[in-house]
């Protein structure tokens, strides 16, 4: 019953969509997703296991799950992977030393099974600290070009001052939308 | 909280029953048919985008119920159900998130998954509803490491003293949990907790203080204190009160018993709580000083008043505490619970059968004589409905008054032969017949009314076990009595009717009727003949036997002397050993018991035993002492007149002896060790426990190999061993004079064996060498010493050499007291515990032990050992020695170190 309620919901109402916020440790996955929901910059400290919040955004109702993305915590993102539509994948532009370890876990997402019909959004985020690689910087440490089949792309963001954030969720919910 | 988690999934699973049955469906249980297969699979629907919150929960509700079962999961299925459920934590429905929170602690997923939710339960932790926040605390302090709990460590003190009571009982509670593995922690909230302790919610306070007392449970005096303070503080609550009265309770528990006529410590404080407005901690006072050590009548008086008064109280659960206090109260102290009497008569008829057993009991030992024919005819009624159980209580309270007033036998016996008609179990029919048994022996009246009941008893038993017992006693009693022959009616019943055990245990009992009483061995003779034709081999043999002791076989007439002996008198081991010489003789003749000696042979080994080492270790402790004293004398004189020894000089000391054989061997070698100061004897007293053979030249050859600052100077054989003498040879041993040389000896029994012709006695010419092994001897430093008390102890420390002190610490791991810890460390070193310090207080946690003793060349050794025992038993040892330098104080320590 109630599933039938809610499924006669989402054709006439909102739309809803499952999204994963991964990314390695101080990316910025916890500010960004209380960036979407309160638009505000919280105070966050590193997330021992996850964070999920409802984020509404043009009559989509995104459930957003935020994993911590410390190397004790990654093992388990998989048990969050399936019924998932999308991926932000979350990357700190400014820590060049790790951007071959954010393409590794990358790629490894990519594998999984159970992703193979997520859409891909990357944020190239902290784009206001100085010195931080460029969105094609970004896209190239991360091997995107690779991508074949999928649908993916990227944006430069920082989350601090709300740049580029709601940009990358208008693409989504087009995508979204196009695919219903 | 299981229960309002239950309803939901009631009315579901009734739903299928309904229409099969409906009169079923009032008792059907809604967790009926819950399996661990479907619950799992059902589990998945946790990980559905929907989230359906009622349907989630009624999952939950049986993945808790299946827990609470016992059922255990899997690594793999805890991990899987834990993660899906963490998926719940997107869903805001707060009853679903109450679940979510049981589950997870109860589920127990390995320790590094269950981080995954930590960030939702602190988020949950600083949420505005207070039912999150309590929860989640919980949650947390069950779940997390040390490491991780530091982090949230500041949250935990606010919510100590949080405005929601739910909350600030959350902490306290997984506090007191986490003392056990990270008490550091909750001792940094001391100040809090203490304020806690004020707070109005009577929950909080009774948290508060269970919390203060657990973090001091390990330190007497500061509990002690801890109770002064909080009776000073009036705690409000009447749950913490109750804690408070047992922790009294504890605390006056363990002072040392104030002397008489000076009131205890907290006995005023006991003794308001009886004035107390809530029930519970009125009754809780009135326990705590009905349990008191020593209690005595002006103390116990006002507390067995309150319960007086609950007697009649209108709840049932107040009426069966008290009755149940009073009862124990009667058990030592009779007289104090008198006056409740009337108000436990009325408790006789109760509807609740607990209460009404209990007041019958408790006034079965109260009653006075006068009144035990009125108590008697109330239980009459009574015990047709009580179960068995509680029947077996009263049989023995009856038995107890019956001992107390034997006059009153008649009546009793009477009431215990009408319940023992009554319809009951085997443990009921056997108590009471135990207890006329009992009677039976103890009041020499009641033994013929007795033996009447349990005749007609096994007219109809159906326990073989107590008709045997009760034939075996008609058996004995019987033919003493003034007519034995009623009884014979009764027991020959039991041969025509009964099972072959049964029979048999007849037939021998009528057969002592035979021999004990000459006019009726005719009558038995006969009867006995009919059982010879029983179809069970028991029963015939029995018949058999005794129809031919009684002189009745073949239809003889049976003799008339005045007494034959039917008791079997020969020792079954003498009969043992003729049987099997006859066997092995292979003797044609038939085997005559005559032949058996009818005194207990004394065994081989009780002849060593004749040997002086042995009867040391024979006597009891006591005598053991004395007699050893003597024996050192003896021996030094047996010593001193051995020319080889006489150079050795005074004999220092005998050790007790030391079996080489194992028991029933060929030969029993004892040995006794003789310490002088720079020579060590061996003492190997020899038996030959063989009778055909004879051996000669015994040595006993010592091996030193372990032994090495040991050197051999005398061997001095035994020219002849024959049967059964004890003959000794002797190892003499140099050291070095004043060590405590220590070495393990091993040993050889070397001799010319001489076999004998067991027809003519004599003995072969020639023989052969034979050796035979022995067991070890080890000298250890312990055989040094000399037990030997010092008058008084301090002066004799304070007289020895400051600087031979040598101090060490021990840990002596888990022991059952610190009086086992202190037998076992001076039974090692063998010093005497001097001015009675080496018994232990009861519940001392702590312990001092004064040790003298000698070493060779009357050196004086003394010791001190402070012992020391926490919460888990462990026991620590402090030992400081003192003697005339600090290598024999170091030798001292060494014993220690090397047992």
């Amino acid at each position: 019953m109630g599933l039938w309620m809610s499924r006669l919901l989402s054709m006439f109402g909102d739309k809803e969509a499952r999204i994963l916020v991964l990314g390695l440790d101080n990316a910025g996955k916890t500010t960004i997703l209380y960036r979407l929901q309160v638009g505000e910059v919280v105070a966050t400290i590193p997330t021992i296991g996850f964070n999920v919040e409802t984020v509404t955004y043009k009559n989509i109702k995104f459930q957003v799950w935020d994993l911590g993305g410390q190397t004790s915590i990654r093992p388990y993102w998989r048990c969050y992977y399936p019924n998932t539509q999308a991926i932000i994948y979350v990357v700190d532009s400014s820590d060049t030393e790790r951007i071959s370890t954010s393409r590794d876990e990358f790629h490894a997402i990519l594998e999984e099974d159970e992703l193979k019909n997520a859409l891909i959004l990357v944020y190239a985020n902290k784009q206001d600290v100085a010195g931080a690689l460029s969105e094609a910087q970004v896209a190239e440490g991360l091997g995107l070009s690779d991508i074949k089949s999928r649908d993916w792309s990227i944006f430069k963001t920082s989350a601090i001052k709300g740049e580029g954030l709601f940009e990358g969720l208008d693409w989504l919910s087009n995508m979204l939308k196009n695919r219903r | 909280m299981a229960s309002t988690a239950q309803d939901p999934s009631a009315p579901l699973l009734r739903g299928d029953k309904k229409e099969e049955d409906r009169d079923e469906e009032t008792e059907f249980s809604p967790f009926f048919g819950i399996e661990k297969g479907l619950v799992l699979q059902e589990a998945r629907i946790f990980n559905s985008p929907q989230i359906d919150a009622r349907k989630c929960q009624q999952v939950i509700t049986k993945l808790l119920y299946l827990l609470c079962q016992g059922e255990t999961f899997s690594k793999k299925e805890a991990s899987e159900v834990f993660f899906s459920v963490t998926k719940l934590f997107q869903n805001k429905d707060s009853n679903l998130r109450r679940m979510v929170y049981l589950v997870i602690k109860d589920v127990c997923p390995s320790a590094d998954e269950v981080i995954i939710i930590t960030s939702s339960l602190m988020k949950d932790m600083n949420s505005k509803t207070d039912l999150y926040r309590a929860n989640a605390i919980r949650v947390l302090c069950s779940i997390l490491d040390s490491q991780l709990l530091g982090q949230i460590e500041r949250y935990l003190k606010q919510g100590i003293v949080d405005k929601s009571p739910v909350v600030s009982s959350a902490v306290l509670v997984s506090a007191v949990h986490l003392l056990e593995g990270n008490s550091e922690i909750v001792k940094r909230w001391t100040n809090e907790i203490q304020e806690a302790q004020h707070n109005v919610h009577s929950m909080v306070q009774f948290h508060a203080v269970a919390l203060l007392h657990a973090l001091r449970a390990n330190d007497r005096l500061a509990v002690s204190k801890l109770v002064s303070d909080l009776i000073k503080s009036s705690v409000r609550s009447p749950l913490a009160q109750c804690l408070l009265v047992r922790y009294v309770a504890q605390v006056i528990a363990e002072s040392t018993a104030a002397p008489t006529g000076e009131t205890r410590p907290f006995y005023d404080f006991l003794e308001s709580c009886l004035r107390h407005k809530a029930e519970m901690v009125i009754f809780e006072a009135a326990r705590a000083i009905c349990n008191m050590r020593n209690v005595t009548l002006r103390e116990l008086l006002p507390a067995v008043t309150v319960l007086q008064l609950f007697l009649s109280s209108s709840k049932p659960v107040l009426r069966f505490a008290a009755v149940r206090n009073i009862n124990k109260v009667a058990q030592t102290n009779p007289g104090a619970v008198v006056n409740c009497n009337l108000d436990m008569e009325a408790l006789i008829s109760d509807s609740n059968r607990s209460i009404a057993t209990l007041a019958i009991t408790t006034l079965l030992k109260t009653s006075t004589e006068s009144s035990v024919e009125r108590l008697l005819k109330q239980m009459t009624s009574f015990m047709s409905d009580i179960p068995d159980e509680f029947k077996i209580v009263v049989v023995e309270a009856i038995r107890t008054l019956c001992l107390k007033f034997p006059q009153k036998y008649r009546a009793l016996m009477n009431f215990l032969s009408n319940v023992l008609r009554e319809d009951g179990g085997f443990d009921f029919k056997k108590a009471i017949v135990d207890s006329v048994l009992i009677l039976i022996r103890e009041i020499p009246e009641a033994k013929e009314p007795g033996l009447a009941h349990l005749c007609e008893f096994i007219e109809d038993c159906e326990f073989t076990y107590l008709s045997t017992q009760i034939l075996h006693l008609l058996g004995l009693e019987g033919p003493k009595t003034k007519e034995p022959a009623k009884y014979i009616r009764y027991i020959y019943n039991r041969i025509i009717l009964e099972n072959a055990t049964v029979r048999a245990a007849a037939v021998s009992s009528l057969a002592k009727y035979g021999a004990l009483v000459p006019e009726l061995r005719p009558r038995i003779s006969i009867l006995l003949q009919r059982a010879l034709h029983d179809n069970d081999d028991e029963v015939r043999d029995r018949a058999t036997l005794y129809l031919r002791e009684l002189g009745g076989l073949n239809g003889s007439t049976p003799s008339q002397s005045d007494y034959i002996d039917l008791n079997w008198t020969l020792p079954n081991k003498n009969l043992e050993t003729c049987l099997r010489q006859y066997l092995e003789n292979g003797a044609t003749q038939p085997f005559d018991l005559a032949i058996v000696p009818a005194a207990a042979a004394e065994k081989p080994r009780a002849e060593t035993g004749k040997s002086k080492g042995a009867s040391a270790l024979a006597n009891g402790p006591a005598p053991a002492a004395v007699k050893q004293e003597a024996e050192v004398t003896n021996h030094a004189a047996q010593l001193q007149a051995m020319p080889q020894f006489a150079m050795y000089g005074d004999l220092f000391k005998t050790c007790a002896a030391q079996q080489l054989t194992e028991e029933e061997t060929e030969y029993s070698v004892l040995c006794i060790k003789h310490i002088f100061d720079g020579h060590v004897v061996f003492q190997f007293d020899c038996t030959n426990t063989v009778p055909e053979q004879v051996l000669e030249d015994v040595n006993v050859i010592v091996d030193l190999a372990e032994a090495e600052e040991f050197e051999e100077e005398t061997l001095i054989p035994l020219p002849r061993m024959a049967y059964g003498a004890v003959g000794q040879c002797w190892a003499a041993f140099s050291k070095p004079a004043g060590a405590l040389t220590t070495g393990r000896f091993v040993n050889t029994m070397r001799s010319r064996v001489k076999e004998i012709d067991p027809s003519t006695g004599e003995e072969e010419e020639e023989g052969y060498e034979d050796d035979y092994q022995l067991e070890d001897v080890e000298v250890a430093a312990a055989d040094y010493i000399k037990a030997e008390a010092v008058s008084n102890f301090r002066n004799a420390w304070e007289a020895a050499d400051a600087e031979s002190e040598m101090t060490d610490d021990y840990g002596l791991g888990v022991k059952d007291s610190l009086q086992d810890a202190v037998e076992a460390v001076t039974a090692i070193l063998g010093l005497k515990p001097c001015e009675g310090s080496d018994a232990v207080p009861p519940n001392a946690r702590s312990h001092t032990v004064l040790l003298s003793g000698l070493l060779p060349g009357n050196v004086q050794v003394l010791v001190r050992m402070m012992f020391g025992i926490d919460m888990s038993r462990n026991v620590a040892m402090k030992l400081v020695v003192r003697s005339d330098g600090p290598e024999t104080s170091e030798a001292i320590h060494q014993i220690i170190q090397n047992a």
